[in-house]
């Protein structure tokens, strides 16, 4: 798949104590930033985690050229509150690109505390999709989506999220991951029918742990941390605006970083 | 005797307009020489206030006089007897307000010059002596495990003096290094990261495990630790959750807790970007918020980060100052501006969520308040605006909530900090100890130094030790 990745790696105590909706901070070696990944699944009998990530700046694509047996320096967690699961009754799993993998151990879960589960996966073309059988396995219903109509309903999942609402049947929650962008117009669509929609936020962070700051947003008006708040929220009470401007903070940095890490690996990632 | 001589010899360190602009130790160190001359005014008084101004009862005539005599290993051994991080504490203790003060020559002139003997000696040590000879033979192993959390002065103290009884140490730390603030929050040009793992490396020769990227409260709770055979537990976990100030625009971009800013540039060596992966902003202003070590930390970083002009924004006056005063001077020295009785009332930005500006009052002093310190109060319409591109909030931090969220049965303040006693660092819930910042919110390295050792000596005591 052009640019998304999926790594299972060995890290037994981490294993043991994830819980949907938590994450890891990584770091690839001695000169890496720390990075927050959500967990996509773990598998504690093996003592693996698996991550799910996209190549977009020059650390998910040095994290790309990792191969089976590689280790990277540092692999933190779990951390972050746990999705808060519970029988509410149906609930809509809307997924986005790579919101995919976090998104299918919180409908697992769900699921398995006795929820109806109808699940919306989009991507923006065919050949970003994935996990669409792992989504279904866990889904009483699949409903998929490409923005270019090459597979599945043509359009945003707005759009089915919109007519699921509008069409009588009653949905006690919406979980809706993926791109900021994408969690904000989940979040709008269902704020007028007044279904409780939860969204998992990917601030940038670097410790995980509080101690920072730097993933603060606003949530109903009061500042929170990410990482250690979260990373699940309310999307109805989220500052969207904000949260996607820190998310570009430091843009420039990051592109001047790749095109140097570019030249200098005489890659063309 | 000689006649007494009341100056110290001073110690050599960069020109502030150079020491400025790189992050190079500042403060160049004693040579033997200068170290034996210094050491040569103690008149060896036989009171000894020294000894008792120092939080962890360094002998510290022996060592001077070891110094004297030219027995380096002699002096390496008594400092080491008492005090496992020399090297650290040599550079950054408030001596000015400890040991340094009661000094009988205090009174007549400068004191001696204690601090800078006590690095001079940890740096005779790692220059001179292997690490291999200055550990100390192993002791009998009693059998017992003490699981230590958090690797700061506190932690590592307190995981050190266990180890030399014969307990089996394991230190879980939450960051990629040890160290602590040591680490992530004092920078390079005033604590070397050298000196510092040099000092965690010493603690690890003692036979102490430390588990790097354990956040305890996540991947294990205390009681789980307590269930899976440790047989007492000690919490150095420091006061890291960072303050904010609560007004408009906080979060704008370019706004960082000293925590963050600290974080990026020491741990993730940001000022290295190109070769690090981790930015930092800092602009051509940057203004830092408060009046403490961190905030003189926080600005100098920033100067040498290339910023043409960097203020230190504080609501009080100088003589309020909280940090020490020698780091106060540095500041200075260097370029750094004083805006004082100045006190931010909102940030304001710009339509990408970029900070520009700061709106501040003028303050006035009034009466005094419970910290003896005269209260600052807000002159009315005195506002202004000053230009900025980068602010450093450094305010104060309080103990971090995960443990104690996740603890049943240790009993915490209002401001946060586990309760705990203030002899031997006994918390409320049982097999379990606490001492340093976590305890008495944002100190000194000293004073978790000194908590770490009574609590490892009564988690001894209470071993059968
Ligand atoms: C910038 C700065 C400058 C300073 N300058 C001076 C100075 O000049 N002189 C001086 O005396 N003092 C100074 N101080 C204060 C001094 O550094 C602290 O008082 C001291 O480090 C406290 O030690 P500690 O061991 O209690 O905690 P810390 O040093 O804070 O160490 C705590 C450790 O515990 C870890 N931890 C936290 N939570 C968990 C968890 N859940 N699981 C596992 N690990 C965890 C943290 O990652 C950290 O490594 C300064 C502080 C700062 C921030
Ligand atoms: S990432 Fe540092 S506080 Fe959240």
């Amino acid at each position: 798949m052009p640019g998304i990745h999926l790594f299972k790696v060995a890290a037994p105590s981490v294993a043991k104590k994830a819980r949907p909706g938590q994450f890891v901070v990584v770091r690839i070696d001695e000169t890496g930033e720390r990075i927050p990944l959500t967990i996509a699944d773990w598998d504690e009998k093996e003592g693996s985690v698996t991550i799910v990530f996209m190549e977009v700046g020059t650390t998910t694509a040095r994290l790309a050229l990792l191969g089976e047996g590689d280790s990277m320096a540092n692999f933190v967690g779990p951390l972050g509150l746990p999705t808060h699961i519970e029988r509410f009754g149906t609930v809509v799993c809307v997924a986005g690109g790579v919101g995919v993998a976090p998104i299918a151990p919180i409908a697992r879960e769900l699921k398995e505390a006795g929820n109806k589960i109808i699940s919306i996966l989009g991507a923006r073309s065919q050949n970003l999709l994935f996990w669409e059988d792992k989504l279904r396995s866990v889904s009483d219903q699949l409903i998929v989506t490409t923005d270019d109509g090459s597979y599945g309903r043509k359009g945003l999942v707005t759009e089915p999220l919109k007519e699921l609402l509008a069409s009588g049947e009653k949905i006690a929650q919406v979980v809706a991951i993926g791109p900021s962008i994408m969690m904000k117009f989940c979040a709008e669509t269902t704020q007028p029918f007044g279904v409780k929609t939860m969204v998992s936020l990917n601030s940038i962070m670097v410790d995980g742990t509080g101690m920072c700051g730097c993933c603060r947003i606003s949530v109903g008006g009061l500042t929170k941390f990410a990482c250690v708040d979260g990373p699940d929220f309310d999307g109805h009470q989220v500052d969207w605006d904000l949260l996607i401007a820190r998310q570009r903070i430091y843009l420039d940095e990051e592109k001047r970083s790749f095109e140097q890490w570019r030249g200098q690996s005489g890659s063309c990632a | 005797m000689a006649k007494l001589d009341l100056n110290r010899v001073p110690m050599p360190r960069q020109i502030p307009k150079i020491s400025g602009k790189n992050f190079n130790e500042v403060a160049l160190g004693y040579s033997l020489e200068q170290a034996q001359e210094e050491a040569s005014r103690c008149i060896l008084c036989p009171r000894r206030p020294c000894v008792g101004g120092c939080p962890v009862e360094i002998d510290i005539p022996g060592f001077i006089q070891a110094i004297r005599d030219g027995d380096m290993p002699e002096a390496v051994r008594i400092l080491k007897n008492k005090n496992a991080l020399p090297g650290i504490c040599g550079r950054v203790c408030p001596q000015e307000t400890q040991c340094e003060v009661v000094c009988v020559l205090d009174k007549k002139g400068a004191p001696i010059a204690i601090g800078r003997l006590e690095r001079f000696v940890a740096d005779w040590e790692r220059a001179n002596m292997p690490s291999a000879n200055s550990s100390p033979v192993s002791p009998r192993p009693t059998g017992k495990r003490v699981a230590v959390v958090g690797s700061g002065p506190a932690g590592l103290t307190a995981a050190a003096d266990l180890a030399k009884l014969g307990h089996s140490v394991t230190i879980f730390e939450a960051l990629h290094v040890a160290g602590g603030v040591l680490m992530y929050g004092i920078p390079e040009f005033r604590l070397p990261e050298e000196i510092v793992q040099a000092e965690v490396d010493y603690v690890a020769s003692l036979g102490v495990k430390i588990e790097l990227d354990s956040v305890v409260g996540k991947l294990m709770t205390i009681d789980e630790l307590l269930g899976n055979g440790y047989d007492a537990v000690f919490l150095g976990t420091g006061a890291g959750l960072p303050m904010f100030m609560n007004i408009p625009g906080e979060n704008l971009n370019g706004i960082y807790s000293a925590n963050e800013f600290l974080t990026r540039v020491n741990l993730m060596k940001a000022y290295q970007f190109s070769e690090y992966d981790t930015p930092v902003k800092v602009g051509k202003r940057v203004a830092v918020i408060g009046g403490g070590n961190v905030a003189m930390d926080s600005a100098r970083c920033a100067l040498r980060l290339g910023a043409d002009e960097v203020y230190i924004v504080y609501r009080r006056s100088e003589a309020e100052m909280s940090a020490r005063r020698e780091e106060v001077e540095n500041a200075q020295e260097e370029g750094i501006q004083f805006k004082l009785l100045t006190n931010p009332k909102q940030f304001l930005g710009d339509e990408q969520n970029q900070v520009v500006g700061m709106e501040c009052y003028e303050m006035e002093l009034g009466e005094p308040d419970e910290s003896g310190r005269r209260r600052p109060v807000v002159k009315a319409g005195s506002e202004f605006v000053i230009e900025v591109d980068v602010v450093v909030v450094a305010l104060g931090t309080t103990p971090n909530p995960l443990i104690a969220q996740t603890t049943h049965g240790l009993e915490t303040t209002r401001r946060g900090t586990v309760v705990a006693d203030e002899e031997v660092g006994k918390t409320m819930k049982g097999k379990v100890w606490a001492g340093g910042d976590i305890v008495t919110g944002a100190a000194t390295v000293i004073s978790a130094m000194g908590a770490g050792k009574h609590a490892a000596a009564d988690i001894n005591k209470y071993l059968g030790g």
